[in-house]
């Protein structure tokens, strides 16, 4: 049972209840349960080693299906526990040997797990991107103008001039949204216990024309909510240079740190 | 025990508090399977799919805590996010010919 085995854990927290759990269900359609130790719960899944072992998982994580169908699994899971309690979420397709070795972790780690949950404790973590401004070209803008050739009595120059202009003109517009979005950060930041900056997401990824400038993450006071998303709102009409997404809200994905010892066990 | 289980509840409103000027996309987190409606049969059905898939794999692959110790088996590591977005950009990359086929991990 236990070379077959493993268990799949999807958050920390302080208290869970079995019936909580009993109604969801986890990663690889299977039931998530408690484990308890040293004051301190974890819901995991017991999952079969022949799939989510670590081979198979690394396999598995490059077939896109199983990762969007995986990931919403575990974050379902996550978001409906948080709704009850304020909780640490593991990381994606984190799998400890078995519950006992998620006992075990759960009492080595107590007192980090415990300062963990402090900080979290009535916050909430938003999302907030800024994109840069979209690129205006006009229809003679300098492919249209290199495809056309020299026009007689229109030498280089004026080509040059033009194209000067354009990318000083440009350059202008991003230092403008730099300086945007260096204020909204600041502006945020003011309103939030914590903050992490994370890496910018991918044009390819996003959908979106316009580069990323910004992929924030905002850990703020229950309280400080409303605030925090009403100056989101304000602070997008006051910078129409550029374009901001405000996401969440989400369990504290962003901000689950726990100092890591040379070696925990 | 010592406050950590005296339960905050974390608030989790589904709606994003205020539909916003056309300056600003609030963009909630995906629901869930269950309340999702089924993708429109329409072309690019998944394009809003798809940015809330990308925010959610920017944290729970790269978000979360990773807990590390003999007991633990997998490794969430830096690796993983890096499989996992280079099997995004190529299911789009490919999904970009093809919206309905294979790699979408949608019917």
């Amino acid at each position: 049972m236990a070379e077959d085995f493993g268990s799949w854990a999807y958050a920390v927290a302080g208290g869970m209840e079995r019936d909580w759990l009993e109604a969801m269900t986890g990663v690889g359609g299977r039931p998530v349960h408690p484990v308890q130790a040293a004051g301190l719960s974890a819901a995991v899944t017991a999952v079969r080693l022949e799939h989510y072992g670590e081979e198979p998982l690394r396999r598995q994580l490059e077939d896109i299906g199983w990762l969007e169908a995986t990931a919403l699994t575990h974050h379902r899971v996550i978001e409906t526990i948080a709704r009850r309690t304020r909780l640490i979420p593991m990381r994606l397709a984190t799998v400890y040997h078995s519950d006992a070795a998620v006992a075990a972790m759960l009492a080595a780690r107590r007192d980090d797990l415990i300062a963990a949950l402090a900080r979290v404790a009535a916050r909430t973590e938003w999302g907030v991107k800024i994109y840069a401004p979209q690129r205006r070209d006009t229809g003679a803008g300098p492919a249209a103008a290199a495809a056309a050739g020299p026009a007689p009595g229109s030498p280089g120059a004026a080509y040059l001039h033009r194209r000067r202009t354009e990318l000083s003109a440009r350059q202008d517009a991003r230092r403008a949204a730099l300086a945007s979005a260096d204020d909204i950060h600041r502006a945020l930041g003011r309103l939030a216990a914590a903050v992490q900056l994370r890496a910018p997401q991918d044009p390819q990824l996003t959908g979106q024309p316009e580069p990323m400038m910004l992929n924030g993450a905002y850990l703020v006071d229950d309280e400080q909510s409303g605030r925090f998303t009403t100056a989101v709102q304000s602070l997008a009409e006051r910078h129409p240079a550029v374009r901001i997404e405000l996401t969440g809200p989400w369990p504290p994905y962003s901000f689950a740190t726990v100092d890591e010892p040379g070696a925990a066990l | 025990m010592s406050g950590a289980d005296s339960g905050a509840s974390a608030p989790a409103p589904r709606q994003t508090p205020f539909t916003g000027p056309p300056a600003i996309k609030a963009v909630a987190p995906p629901p869930s399977p269950a309340d999702t409606p089924p993708p429109p049969p329409s072309s690019q059905p998944a394009r809003q799919d798809r940015i809330a898939l990308i925010d959610l794999l920017d944290r729970v692959l790269a978000g979360g805590v990773v807990l590390t110790g003999e007991v633990r088996l997998s490794i969430a590591d830096v690796d993983m996010v890096t499989i996992s977005l280079q099997a995004l950009i190529s299911s789009v990359r490919a999904g970009l010919p093809h919206p309905t086929g294979a790699g979408d991990g949608r019917p």
